[in-house]
């Protein structure tokens, strides 16, 4: 598991030894430029994120004038007319669409990994390679049988049609994911659980789910972002904007503002907050729950 | 004897129902789709009237004169060459800085990342700001600089449009593979180091003989990751330049979501969809026996 690398990694143990052979001013001048390089790339990552967020809290006039100056006072204006738009609107189809299906991709997901991890029956190996050979499928080539498929289903234009393409999409990797982690867990406690009288069932749901959290968490992680930023789909299948998730929303107020930038920005900056919170609260879980689910496809 | 055949065919029929709703939402969203988009490519149909004429493979014969799709087939490949050169060597250098073992660097390595956790249409309509003509950061910045005469409009210039979004999707996935690159490097053995440096092989030399020999299956993992994400790719060339100006950032992606949804030929659409996913089938799977094969030297 990577996991356990991630796990290593805050630890901080460098791979590029303490050169003992340098004279000591060859490994100050070394560390310095590191030190430099590292604030380079800093700037880097950060001018757009600082424009962004700094921007959001000026006036057109004071933005137009100097894109680089600090905002004369912090003027909560633009994110309160932000607020006052459809935004709310959006981040609850947001937190709707990535709940729901979330929720239904671990759990179809686990049920399925346990029946490939656990259990015997005909036509097991085909079955699983062709869930797998999902991983390698572009979406767009399912976006027009999807669209006529909602239309059919009378669930076009509402945020119940993305959940079915959410979930679809992403068991693949979720269920290559959980089948690897399954496999792992000693035999003997179900065993035990089993000669106790439990069904498969209840055997799956209270001896290896709660000691498959870990994976489960991974799998969650990573594919709640997935869905927090999806937006194919999400543009083929919604029309109204009362509907919309919010990287459609974000490009409908984007649309809306226009030439208003600092109010673009505040939309944006509002917009990115829910994912980077996330991270801030649970770095090395987001973090290798986004590699391990990468790594694995 | 009965009663076991019995039990094992109740067993199995209990592994089909572990297996079923997972497998259901799959046929029904990803993979009868994909059949039903080949269907649809045998037909002239607009998607909104019931008529649908049956034209064999015309579809695909026009496609192979359609210019428009062959540019786009293009920069696919360009994007993808571009990706990977712009994206791997900045994120192994940083991932190698941040394992230095320095102090502080466990703060860049998360402000690094960042950036990657900023939703995707934000980062496209931010970079959009930033790329403006008039207004934007870039431009300023070069005024600033003195360099007026590298001042354009990035995005709305057909010889720049690609590459300048190129440039932001590397803003966006150097923090990732950064990540990748690291939680290998953390992985490396600190004794081979230590053996190495006895020997005289410090800086660049332990680099080119320990490092680089024992990144090369984490390197491969990212190259085809990041290969595969550009011959599907979409959002923000969709978000950023709708594939413009004149086609000139077109992808197969874009091009294929334009004529189905906004011209609304479905059946062109489909095969669109359909022969940019055997490309893409091609392509990858070209490269990744190129690769496989390289790495048994």
């Amino acid at each position: 598991m990577s996991t356990r690398g991630m796990a290593t990694a805050t630890v901080q143990v460098g791979p590029t030894p303490r050169v003992s052979r340098w004279p000591i001013w060859r490994q100050r001048l070394s560390t310095l430029m590191s030190y430099v390089l590292a604030l380079v790339w800093f700037v880097v990552a950060f001018t757009p994120i600082f424009f962004m967020v700094l921007t959001a809290f000026k006036t057109i006039r004071e933005f137009l004038i100097s894109p680089w100056a600090l905002p004369s006072q912090w003027r909560l204006t633009n994110f309160a007319s932000v607020w006052a738009s459809r935004f709310p609107t959006y981040l609850t189809n947001s937190l709707i669409v990535t709940g729901v299906s979330v929720l239904l991709i671990v759990a179809l997901s686990s049920l399925a990994a346990y029946a490939f991890a656990r259990m015997a029956f005909p036509g097991k190996r085909p079955f699983f390679l062709l869930i797998l050979a999902g991983m390698m499928i572009p979406i767009h080539i399912t976006l027009i049988p999807v669209y006529i498929l909602t239309q059919w289903m009378g669930v076009y234009d509402s945020i119940l049609a993305l959940i079915g393409p959410y979930v679809g999409f992403a068991l693949p990797i979720s269920v290559f994911i959980l089948t690897e982690f399954f496999a792992q867990i000693p035999k003997e406690l179900e065993d035990a659980a089993r000669i106790d009288g439990c069904t498969p069932f209840q055997t799956f749901y209270r001896i290896t789910l709660p000691l498959a959290t870990p994976a489960l968490a991974t799998v969650a992680i990573y594919n709640l972002i997935g869905a927090w930023n999806e937006f194919i789909f999400a543009s083929v299948l919604l029309q109204s904007p009362d509907a919309f998730t919010l990287p459609l929303g974000l490009r409908q107020l984007f649309g809306q503002y226009g030439i208003d930038t600092p109010a673009v920005m505040a939309a944006v900056t509002l917009g990115s907050l829910p994912t980077i919170l996330l991270f801030i609260l649970f770095q090395e879980k987001v973090v290798s729950g986004l590699t391990a689910g990468a790594l694995r496809s | 004897m009965r009663s076991a055949v019995a039990r094992r065919r109740s067993a199995q029929w209990m592994a089909y129902a572990f297996l079923l709703p997972a497998l259901a939402v799959y046929l029904t969203f990803v993979v009868g789709p994909i059949l039903v988009s080949m269907y649809y490519s045998l037909f002239d149909w607009s998607g909104v009237s019931p008529r649908a004429t049956y034209v064999g493979l015309q579809n695909f014969a026009r496609l192979m004169g359609d210019r428009v799709f062959w540019k786009a087939v293009g920069n696919n490949l360009e994007l993808m060459l571009l990706s990977i050169l712009t994206q791997m060597p900045f994120a192994l250098a940083l991932a190698l800085l941040i394992t230095k073992g320095l102090r502080g660097m466990r703060f860049f390595r998360t402000a690094y990342f960042v950036p990657h956790m900023v939703p995707t249409v934000a980062i496209g309509i931010l970079w959009i700001y930033i790329y403006d003509p008039t207004m934007g950061l870039l431009n300023n910045l070069l005024g600033e600089l003195g360099l007026w005469r590298w001042q354009r409009g990035w995005l709305g210039e057909e010889a720049t449009a690609l590459y300048a979004v190129v440039g932001t999707m590397a803003w966006q996935f150097i923090p990732f593979y950064m990540i990748l690159f690291q939680a290998a490097l953390v992985g490396i053995p600190q004794e081979l180091y230590e053996a190495a440096s006895i020997d005289g092989a410090t800086g660049t030399k332990a680099f080119r003989y320990i490092t680089l020999p024992l990144l090369k299956g984490t390197i491969r993992t990212a190259v085809v990751l990041s290969l595969v994400g550009s011959l599907k790719y979409f959002d923000l060339i969709y978000i950023m330049t709708m594939g413009g100006p004149n086609h000139a950032s077109e992808l197969m992606a874009t091009y294929m979501f334009k004529t189905a949804f906004n011209q609304f030929r479905m059946g062109y659409g489909s095969a669109v969809a359909v022969m940019s996913f055997l490309i893409a089938f091609v392509v990858s799977s070209t490269l990744l026996y190129f690769t496989q094969f390289r790495r048994e030297d």
